[in-house]
């Protein structure tokens, strides 16, 4: 077969698997914990019809979403048992609020429960979320602690394992969690950073930064810049059945010799490289810190 | 633009006040004190994130929890850890005067977020090991700030004082993110005890194991100190006496008024966690 | 933030329930559940005021199809009448299927 023909059935072959994908980001937080669990094992804790809402939106003239935004299911990886939490990032930026954060805290207490108990649970959080929701403040933010209590004394038992997709990307104290899994997957369109960069244009002043330059967001806290300095695991398609067989694959790796945030001598050496007074940008930051192809 | 400074004190104050000249240890900050001190007839750690004008990170010089911060708690919450691990575990005490997590370009570059996780992974950590940990909040409490440096703590105590305030976002920035008045915000914060700042509504969420009250809290005298001394140990105590998990913040009276969403949660789950 | 409830008669029963949409800005939850009684029943929540006339006047037409003994929570965040029609379409079809 001359070049222009095997170019002609390579470009094909692509063009059928560009349209055969299913994006991730486009589902809602319950199809996509669906699209992660084998087919036909998801099975909703606390769903809509339980109706465990917020109680402090409608005192705020805020209509509450009957799920509060996060979605729980249990099912089975690959025949394991697993649990999903998955947030919704559509209803109020997928911010955790006093119920929102319960359901993620308790579920991953009662994962590490059966862990304890013999009976291991593989957790998976999709993390879509800005951090703690406003209107609830100080009990968002107690619940958010309590999650990441709840990744630290799972971790002992299964790999925790954390995606983040986008378009919302996870921030605030979420972002803490993220940096607690043992395994963190990640889309090009993600983002991952502590202070939105909204928040530090806001406090810091746009020359600090301005959150409206997108190249320079995605380059300093994007999906692939997180993957290429070592801040994430796994920079993965924005195809459901990507992303779900790169779970699997991330359980199958099993635990991590050290978690990446209790690598502190690891960190305390790559800070030491780093000089404040210079220049430095995603790129100068990826030279510096290369993962090459690991793991 | 930026936050007003606040070169609060008070984390240094109470920090020397309670460890005296003894064991100070070269944390290799001067925005990060420790030393292991006697607390009780025992050596115990106490931690305190302090103001540095001259810390090589512009962004983290009045009070933040900046790269540097949360990578140095990390250490030295894991040093304890690791020379205790045969032998007696000594309390961690989190001295917590904290303004903010650091708001900047550099900060996110470099993964401010893992140098947090990895502060709230060791102090975590410590407790499973069986250490005690309790945070004494002497001042701000705030954000990412606390998750990262008192937020894992078994007990939380407090002193009862105006400037000691815990919350998700400073009042400034969430008024600008909310697009509200700062005294919109506030009186929102007198209706909901969740969004308030001041440390007394915050003692009403359950969270707290003691809001100390009567003390000075910026220039302490020798009797206030040996009052937050002895809440301290006494907080040690009822730590040894329970599990090395959070749940004492579901269980307490004030908890089973303030947090009973959070309870229900957790009971309905519990119901429906195993297929019928 | 407004609240409002409306009946309709029906005429067959609904075994099934169903659940579509999500709270986000211009869109729109609905829980449809079997009704406890042989009638339809109604319960909005919106985050929009004032606009009761356009919530009877998409209802009446839904309920005008469809005839099943449901009850149905809304909780919308400012949806169009088109989007609410939308989400009452698919809750409907969730149900039957």
């Amino acid at each position: 077969m001359n070049t222009d023909a095997a170019s002609r059935v390579a470009a094909r072959r692509d063009y059928r698997r560009f349209l055969a994908r299913h994006s991730f980001i486009e589902m809602p937080a319950r199809e996509r914990a669906r699209a992660i669990l084998d087919p036909g094992s998801f099975r909703e804790l606390l769903g809509p019809f339980d109706r465990i809402k917020s109680p402090w939106l409608p005192l705020q003239g805020i209509v509450a979403q009957a799920d509060d935004g996060v979605v729980l299911a249990r099912g089975t990886l690959s025949g394991e048992p697993a649990l999903v939490a998955a947030i919704e990032s559509a209803y109020q930026g997928g911010s955790m609020g006093e119920v929102s954060g319960a359901k993620i805290a308790g579920a991953l207490e009662l994962a590490c429960r059966d862990c304890e108990q013999g009976r291991p649970v593989l957790p998976v959080l999709l993390l879509e979320t800005g951090g703690v929701r406003l209107q609830e403040a100080n009990l968002g933010l107690a619940a958010i602690a309590e999650i990441h209590a709840a990744i630290v004394a799972l971790r002992r038992h299964v790999p925790v394992v954390g995606v983040i997709a986008g378009m919302v990307g996870c921030f605030g104290g979420m972002s803490l969690a993220a940096a607690l899994c043992s395994h963190l997957l990640v889309t090009r369109q993600a983002r991952l950073g502590m202070n939105g960069p909204e928040v530090i244009e806001q406090e810091a002043g746009i020359v600090e930064l301005d959150a409206a330059d997108r190249a320079l967001i995605w380059s300093l806290i994007g999906g692939e810049q997180r993957r290429a300095v070592g801040l994430a695991d796994d920079l993965l398609e924005d195809d459901a059945e990507a992303i779900a067989a790169a779970v699997r694959g991330a359980f199958a790796r099993g635990m991590p010799a050290l978690e990446r945030s209790a690598q502190v001598e690891h960190y305390l050496e790559r800070l030491a490289t780093i000089d404040p007074q210079q220049p430095l940008d995603g790129k100068m930051l990826r030279a510096l810190w290369n993962e090459g192809t690991a793991p | 633009m930026s936050a007003e400074p606040s070169l609060s004190q008070r984390g240094r104050v109470w920090f020397e006040a309670l460890t005296g000249d003894a064991g100070a240890i070269a944390s290799g900050l001067r925005s990060v004190c420790v030393a292991d001190a006697d607390l009780g007839g025992q050596p115990a750690r106490f931690i305190a994130v302090v103001p540095d004008a001259q810390n090589r990170f512009p962004r983290a010089r009045t009070g933040e929890v900046g790269i540097d911060e949360g990578w140095a708690l990390a250490f030295h919450v894991r040093h304890a850890i690791a020379a205790d691990r045969d032998a007696a575990r000594r309390p961690i005490i989190a001295v917590v005067d904290v303004t903010s997590q650091a708001y900047g370009r550099r900060e996110e570059l470099l993964g401010i977020h893992l140098a947090c996780a990895a502060a709230a992974d060791a102090y975590a950590s410590a407790r499973l090991a069986g250490h005690p940990v309790i945070s004494l909040l002497v001042g701000k409490a705030m954000s990412g700030a606390f998750l990262a440096h008192g937020y894992q703590a078994n007990r939380i105590i407090a002193l009862d004082s105006p400037e000691v305030m815990v919350h998700a976002m400073g009042k400034q920035a969430a008024a600008r993110v909310t697009r509200r008045s700062v005294a919109e915000l506030e009186m929102l914060g007198e209706t909901f005890a969740p969004m308030a700042y001041d440390i007394r509504s915050f003692a009403k969420l359950g969270l707290l194991y003691k809001l100390i009250s009567g003390i000075d809290a910026d220039a302490p005298e020798r009797t206030d100190v040996e009052r937050v001394r002895a809440e301290l140990c006494r907080a040690i105590a009822d730590t040894r006496a329970g599990t090395h998990g959070l749940a004492s913040r579901l269980t307490s009276p004030a908890a089973r008024e303030s947090r009973v969403a959070s309870i229900e949660v957790r009971r309905r789950l519990a119901e429906q966690w195993d297929a019928a | 933030m407004e609240k409002i409830q409306l009946d309709y008669p029906a005429l067959h029963t609904v075994r099934r329930r169903a659940h579509v949409g999500v709270v986000g800005s211009g869109d729109l939850e609905v829980l449809l559940e079997p009704s406890p009684d042989s009638e339809a029943h109604v319960q909005v929540n919106t985050s929009v005021e004032g606009f009761g006339a356009a919530w009877k006047n998409v209802l009446d037409r839904f309920f005008a199809r469809f005839q099943g003994a449901v009850s149905i929570e809304i909780n919308d965040f400012g949806a169009t009448p088109g989007t609410v029609m939308l989400r009452l379409e698919q809750a409907a079809e969730a149900a039957r299927s």
